[in-house]
């Protein structure tokens, strides 16, 4: 569904080039969920963006469902991918409903049945029908980020690519939307992509997971190899150690 | 471990009044502290932070403090004036905040900050600030202590400058540290070296230490004993380690809600609040 | 029935569009109200409104054009209330006839310097690059202008009055809006609900004028209001000069004028027209300082 060979993305700051993703391969096949875990400034949001097209990036391949990802996109590649942001408090519009939220996507692509098309898609994210004409201020932020997953799902995109979507929420918040993101997945039979800071989040959501460290991808292992410890980079091994807690040496 | 108590806090509420009634964003708050690692875990909008700020003094003064009992070795905290709290705070406790960003001078020197800080609270002489300051710098394993002490703020790494919070936080040697989401802004990495300059820390010194934060993994392996914060109240008190037993369905459901490296789940669990919790 | 309506208004559950976009504007209504300076500032304004609305039946029965030489620079009396001018005409109703010209003013250069400002400053901001170097370089052609300068060349060439005062108004307004829009859209631009919007797949237009010149809107809007005693007084400047209205017309900047060379003796010829200047500017700033409190976003 997604390939991806030899992606790099560089950036120019302030008159020098930083390389933010270097020699990024992978495949995700139909109906997986791949994870991309990392440090900040490991690039695993980078590739994600590179991805969706929001980042200019150099690739050998770079093809969503089977035809090649250009630089420009057309309304059409758009259709077939969407994209659900981090911060829910920063990826609504402030001054729109829900419902004009909602019901943008639709318009853009010519959609017909908008108003049928919003409520039912308001009642597939867990939101109740007066939600519909709120104000993002108005909503909590797990409410919000319903709203930006039902808003990345109307049009049916197979792909949906998910940037921590639960790491500025609380702990029970998170439950309810990676819940919510595991009912939509199989429902929608959606193929997605996964960034994460957090290796219990993906490991709990994904099939493989790719570790990432200062722009490079440093191993793809299954769920089932992180949680057992058996990898093979000491950097994973690093990483899974300090997400398991603290661990006193003891005095 | 000593059994003699630090703090003393019983029947704490805080309130601050709204446009729509009064918020009450801790109630009914009671609990003990020695010379140990108590963790205090909630999430949003549970009290937590208002609580470790009341203790400290630095609620905004359209806040209403009111308790029973709320003293620190052995000193009232409730008729402190003012002056009486800027004496207490940096030389007898301290704070250390998530962002250290927005806790440091950014047009100050880390070696000046802390050495202000040093004289200030210690009455030390500028040559003997410095050398405090070098050698606390060292405590929080800055490698090249004099080269840190001659940086800017926006000129550390988000580890380092939480290292520099720690120092400057240290230097009076308080006898209790209050830490606020310290590590919540660090990578998992750098979070645990983090921690553990400050295990290090207050167990040489023989400091207490009040651990505030939403993250449960994290509390339960570095703390002794955790309190659990839901709307205001003190639901559950526990020891750390046994934190996956806790009896309280808030707590329960909490750990389950959160997902783990070592239980594999379908799906996680989520929170159905009851009112009761709020009685 | 206003407690069920208050109700209806302020719900957290709007059950329709318009009853969202109505409590929104009215939860506006409401804060601007309570805020005391926006309030003066609204009242101001709003009869300035009413002034020019009802002028005719405000005037009693005095025409702000009939000359009564015979009646010439009385003093205010019960007929006159704020005298007679150097041509015998009714101060009162000049200056309430003034109202329209000051109005008319206004809302043109509104109408004029808004959406040229917004259009020129989203656009260079969102699009960036070689755009928006040449698009802010010639607003700062534009901002080099001096303002009245540009009125006196324009009235010299195409002849004073007001529609030529306020072509040179707006030519030399429109870039300060612009830059506000730009800086407002650079902030924007590549925050996530924008990048969503692109992601969606609408194109450049759709997202400038559906998703970002509305958030531009307010600090416009404040701003213009601010910007309008500024206006009204070049305005009347103007008209002092002899380049904005032409008489007979009733303008209050050319009223202070034919009142100058009798200031000292007949002193309301040139003060009740200044008065009215004086205080529909301050009137103006008052509630583009209260629009300002309100729309901040930081509340």
């Amino acid at each position: 569904m997604i390939t991806v060979k030899d992606l790099s993305v560089t950036f120019h700051v302030g008159g020098r080039d930083v390389r933010a993703a270097e020699a990024i391969s992978f495949e995700v096949a139909a109906g997986e969920t791949f994870g991309i875990v990392g440090e900040s400034g490991s690039g695993k949001s980078t590739v994600l963006r590179a991805i969706a097209g929001l980042v200019p990036s150099r690739s050998s391949i770079l093809e969503v469902d089977g035809r090649p990802a250009a630089q420009r996109r057309s309304r059409a590649d758009r259709r077939k991918l969407q994209f659900v942001f981090q911060d829910p408090y920063a990826s609504l519009h402030p001054r729109q409903t829900v419902d004009d939220i909602l019901r943008e996507p639709l318009e853009i692509h010519r959609v017909g049945g908008i108003n049928d098309k919003v409520i039912a898609a308001i009642a597939d994210v867990g939101l109740l029908p007066m939600h519909r004409f709120r104000y993002p201020h108005q909503l909590s932020g797990g409410q919000r980020q319903r709203v930006a997953i039902a808003r990345a799902l109307i049009l049916k995109p197979p792909i949906l690519l998910l940037d921590e979507p639960t790491s500025a929420l609380d702990v029970s918040v998170q439950a309810e939307i990676l819940n919510l993101l595991a009912r939509l997945r199989q429902s929608y039979s959606l193929t997605s992509i996964l960034v994460s800071h957090d290796l219990a989040v993906v490991a709990h959501l994904c099939d493989r997971i790719a570790i990432m460290q200062l722009g490079r991808i440093v191993e793809v292992i299954g769920a089932d190899d992180l949680r057992s410890g058996a990898v093979a980079a000491g950097y994973t091994r690093k990483l899974i150690a300090a997400s398991r807690g603290f661990a006193r040496i003891p005095a | 471990m000593t059994n003699e108590s630090l703090l003393i806090v019983e029947g704490l509420d805080v309130n601050f009044p709204g446009r729509t009634g009064v918020t009450r964003a801790v109630r009914n708050a009671s609990f003990k502290l020695g010379r140990e690692r108590l963790g205090i875990v909630g999430e949003s909008g549970s009290g937590k932070t208002t609580m470790g700020r009341a203790l400290l003094g630095l609620l905004p003064h359209t806040a209403t403090v009111t308790a029973r009992t709320m003293s620190y070795e052995g000193r009232n905290l409730l008729n402190c004036t003012e002056r009486d709290w800027q004496q207490l705070r940096g030389r007898r406790m301290s704070m250390v905040m998530q962002d250290p960003k927005y806790s440091l001078n950014p047009v100050k020197t880390v070696g000046r900050q802390i050495g202000e800080t040093c004289m200030l609270h210690l009455g030390t002489s500028r040559k003997q600030a410095r050398q405090r300051t070098l050698s606390m710098l060292e405590a929080v394993q800055i490698r090249d202590p004099e080269l840190v002490h001659g940086l800017y703020p926006h000129q550390l790494s988000g580890g380092m400058g939480q290292r520099v919070m720690i120092a400057m936080m240290l230097i009076a040697e308080p006898d209790l540290l209050i830490a606020d989401e310290p590590t919540s802004a660090l990578d998992v990495t750098v979070q645990n070296e983090v921690l553990r300059i400050l295990d290090d820390l207050v167990r040489d010194r023989g400091m207490g230490l009040i651990m505030i934060s939403h993250n449960l993994t994290m509390v339960s392996s570095f703390c002794d004993r955790v309190l659990i914060m839901y709307g205001g109240r003190i639901v559950e008190e526990c020891a750390a380690r046994d934190l996956t037993n806790a009896q309280h369905p808030y707590t329960r459901a909490l750990v389950a809600a959160t997902p783990s490296l070592d239980v594999r789940r379908a799906e996680l669990a989520t929170v159905t609040r009851d009112p009761e919790w709020l009685k | 029935m206003t407690d069920t309506l208050g109700h209806w208004l302020m719900s957290e559950a709007p059950a329709s569009r318009r009853q969202a976009v109505l409590g929104n504007l009215y939860r506006a209504i409401r804060s601007i109200v309570a805020n005391p300076t926006a309030l003066v500032g609204l009242v101001i304004v709003t009869l300035l409104v009413l002034m020019g609305a009802l002028a005719p039946w405000l005037s009693m029965g005095n025409s702000p054009l009939e000359q009564d030489l015979a009646g010439r620079l009385a003093a205010p009396s019960a007929h006159h209330w704020f005298g007679t001018d150097e041509l015998g005409r009714d101060i009162l109703s000049r200056t309430l006839h003034g109202a329209r010209a000051t109005l008319a003013i206004v809302a043109l250069v509104s109408v004029i310097v808004v959406p040229i400002g917004l259009a020129v400053g989203t656009i260079a901001g969102y699009l960036g690059g070689w755009v928006d170097a040449v698009l802010m370089r010639i607003t700062d052609i534009f901002l080099a202008f001096p303002r009245l300068i540009l009125a006196l060349a324009f009235a010299a060439a195409l002849g004073p009055g007001i529609e030529n005062a306020v072509i040179a108004i707006a030519l030399t307004s429109w870039p300060a809006y612009a830059r506000i829009a730009r800086s407002e859209t650079m902030t924007i631009a590549h925050s996530d609900f924008i990048q969503a919007v692109v992601l969606q797949g609408a194109s450049t237009w759709r997202i400038l004028f559906r998703h970002i010149v509305p958030l531009c809107l307010s600090s416009v809007i404040v701003r213009l209001t601010l910007d309008m005693a500024g206006i009204i007084l070049t305005a009347a400047g103007l008209g002092f000069l002899g380049l904005g209205a032409q008489p007979p017309t009733p303008e209050w900047g050319a009223m202070v004028s034919s009142g100058r060379d009798v200031i000292l003796d007949q002193w309301w010829v040139a003060t009740i027209p200044g008065l009215a200047i004086f205080i529909v500017s301050l009137g103006f700033n008052l509630l583009g300082d209260g629009l300002r409190d309100v729309f901040d976003p930081k509340s």
